[in-house]
């Protein structure tokens, strides 16, 4: 059903190297971001990547999913190409998004990806629209939204929840909760211990699971997956996770310690799966290793890639307003696509 | 008059209110394309709150003519998503002043995916809302905030004043695959007008309507203004000749029929029910200047809110509105 699903070893191999994948992307964008490369805002997925790769792992390709701001690990569990990623974290011609979206935007609807997104709770509205698409169409997919442990406490998030509940709209919401938003503990931002408690204010479930353990996180969401599939409406997966970077790239963090990051580190996503995959006889530590050398070879061509690929032409800031381009914007594409430049004068 | 009003009058047409237009609009438009829907608080069998949708609901039912919670960002945002993915939702917002309470799905998600996605999202929206004031309703129900849509870039805002218009530019909304507010005036929805009954009749988006024609000065009048302008013209017909545009299209602004117009009355009247300040009147004054400055023969005159918001108390509101009384001693200011 899906493009690789922890049920057959193909898949749980899958499902490992785009966990690795994951970290090794968000590590190398790290550190291009550091180096000055790469403009703006970064939020990394590290520590994280099971609650991406398990819910994609129960999702069909043409399934929805709607990000955050923290994207890239979505991207890149849905199949997304770490090259036109990494070219549009560049701000590059190449990116998914022609440069114009960058890390926080990076978008390819037609993979089922709609949006990292800037603002902090978006991503369930979204997706409680695609499921409306969805139900109204009658097709078969579904769309999970996926949401901070601070998201949570954001107006427009009941209420995309509470119509999807209402309407028993065919949608996933996904819960990470990495203990913090930003620099604020999740106690001090919410009144409940389990976030998936308020399943029960739209009598739907909800539970709260280890998002360290990738398989956890795809029977969770197969079941939600299920439920929503059948006209059953919606479901809350709270995963448990952590975040082992900063919020951001700069973020000194004198939120935390060293030593509650240690404590979370061993129960490392990616590292507990290799080890239960290498005890089931399905992977040598050496094909590990294999994989991962492949997967940063790749990540470095990636890099290689976006810093070689054109910057976008001064016009294409003017592209995609509309349809079709107004007149208010003509003069200056057309300035644009002449000399390269905004027109002088007035408007 | 200009050719395309005569070829639209030549078609075959029938009386309809402002109301009745917008729904027939959405009655052929859900006949004509089934990705089509309606979504919005109480306008299925309550028929919406002013009546708009009436009975839809029961051509349509539940699945087409969509009821939602009281969750203005929740269904903003549900119409977003679902624009992005197949599907052409059609919103009613009950109020244009509950704008804000989904502004933040309006101008960071449905007003950017296109172009922060680089143009691979597309976004079929279509958000229709009531404006102004004349009816009692109080400061909450009854502003007019064109001027906040037509302002922020990727949204596309139309504002009819006539039953033709109002049925073609709904259908053009629907039609489009742009978000496009349609922004109704709820003081005219009784007012009756001849509507053609072609079911492709529509407006385009970024045409401007010469309703009537004249010599001495311009009248630029939107919404309700439309046809109080239009009457005071009539009745200055002896001493003035008065012509009268209704842009129909707030963004994209078709500028080139006003400064036609400009360029040959040589005054300028702009007339529309929003705050003076900073809003839709300057953008048209300063469009004029650029392409029309020296034909200008008196200074332009702005007829709008006075940056109030709108009283309760009905001799207080009509002081504050904007009439055709307004539009005509503008005229006779600079006449
Ligand atoms: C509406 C809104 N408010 C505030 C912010 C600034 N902001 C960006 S991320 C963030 C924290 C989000 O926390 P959470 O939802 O837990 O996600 P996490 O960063 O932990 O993945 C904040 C406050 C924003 N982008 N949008
Ligand atoms: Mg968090």
């Amino acid at each position: 059903m899906a493009d690789f699903d922890l049920e057959s070893q193909d898949g749980r191999l899958e499902a490992l190297r785009r966990m690795v994948t994951i970290r090794a992307f968000d590590e190398e964008a790290g550190d291009r971001f550091a180096d000055g490369e790469i403009p703006g805002f970064v939020h990394l997925y590290i520590g994280e990547e099971a609650v991406g790769v398990g819910t994609c792992a129960a999702l069909k390709p043409d399934d929805y999913i709607a990000s955050t701001h923290r994207g890239h690990g979505h991207c890149i569990a849905k199949g997304l190409d770490p090259k036109y990623m990494m070219a549009e974290l560049y701000g590059k011609a190449d990116g998914y998004c022609n440069g114009k979206g960058g890390s926080m935007h990076i978008a390819d609807v037609d993979a089922g990806m709609l949006g990292a997104n800037g603002i902090v709770g978006a991503g369930p509205p979204m997706a409680t629209g695609a499921a409306l698409s969805i139900d109204y169409q009658d097709r078969d997919q579904i769309a999970v939204g996926f949401l901070g442990d601070g998201a949570v406490a954001q107006g427009q998030v009941h209420e995309a929840i509470n119509i999807a509940a209402t309407w028993d709209l065919p949608a996933v919401f996904v819960i990470e909760n990495n203990h913090y938003g930003e620099g604020t503990p999740v106690e001090n931002q919410h009144n409940l211990d389990n976030l998936s408690d308020t399943a029960q204010a739209y009598d739907i479930p909800g539970l709260t699971i280890d998002g360290m353990d990738i398989t956890a996180v795809a029977e969770a969401v197969s079941e939600a997956r299920d439920r929503a599939r059948a006209g059953d409406g919606p479901t809350i997966v709270e995963a448990e996770t952590y975040r082992y970077r900063g919020h951001y790239e700069g973020d000194e963090e004198p939120y935390r310690d060293d030593a509650e990051i240690e404590r979370w580190q061993e129960r490392d996503p990616i590292e507990s799966f290799r080890d239960r995959l290498i005890d089931r006889g399905e992977l040598t530590v050496e094909e590990f290793d294999e994989l991962q050398a492949d997967i940063e070879a790749d990540i470095d061509a990636a890099v290689e890639y976006a810093q070689d690929a054109p910057a976008p032409d001064a016009h294409e800031a003017y592209e995609d307003m509309f349809a079709e381009m107004p007149p208010e914007i003509e003069r200056f594409a057309s300035a644009a696509r002449t000399d390269g430049g905004r027109p002088g004068g007035d408007r | 008059m200009t050719a395309q009003v005569e070829s639209e009058l030549e078609t075959e047409t029938e009386e309809l209110t402002v109301r009745e237009a917008i729904r027939q609009a959405m009655r052929e438009e859900l006949e004509r394309d089934e990705d089509v829907f309606l979504i919005g608080e109480d306008i299925g069998v309550f028929g919406g709150v002013l009546e708009v949708t009436g009975d839809l609901y029961e051509d349509f039912g539940p699945e087409r003519i969509k009821d939602t919670p009281i969750s203005e960002a929740g269904f903003m945002g549900a119409a977003t998503g679902a624009a992005a993915t197949g599907t052409r939702p059609v919103v009613e917002l009950m109020f244009s002043d509950f704008t804000g309470v989904a502004m933040e799905q309006i101008m960071n998600q449905m007003a950017k995916m296109r172009y922060m996605f680089g143009g691979k999202a597309e976004m079929p929206v279509t958000v229709r809302t009531t404006e102004g004031g004349g009816m009692g309703a109080a400061s909450q129900h009854s502003g007019t905030v064109h001027s906040w849509i037509a302002h922020f870039p990727g949204l596309k805002a139309v504002a009819p004043g006539t039953a033709a218009s109002a049925k073609g530019l709904t259908k053009a909304a629907i039609r489009s695959n742009d978000p496009v507010f349609v922004f109704e005036n709820k003081m005219i929805y009784e007012q009756r007008g001849a509507v053609p009954t072609d079911e492709d009749f529509t407006i385009p988006i970024g045409e401007a309507a010469v309703e009537r024609e004249g010599e001495d000065v311009t009248v630029v009048a939107t919404q309700r203004l439309v046809g109080e302008s239009l009457e005071t013209a009539e009745n200055m017909a002896d001493d003035t000749s008065v012509e009268v545009i209704d842009p129909r299209s707030l963004y994209p602004l078709d500028i080139d029929t006003i400064v036609e117009s400009v360029k040959k009355t040589g005054r300028l009247i702009v007339a529309d029910e929003s705050p003076l300040s900073y809003g839709t009147h300057a953008e048209i004054v300063a469009r004029v200047q650029e392409e029309a400055f020296f034909s200008l023969d008196a200074p332009i005159q702005r007829v709008g809110t006075p940056d109030t918001h709108i009283p309760f108390s009905p001799p207080l509101e009509q002081e504050v509105l904007p009439s055709g009384d307004d539009v005509r001693e503008a005229i006779q200011r600079v006449t």
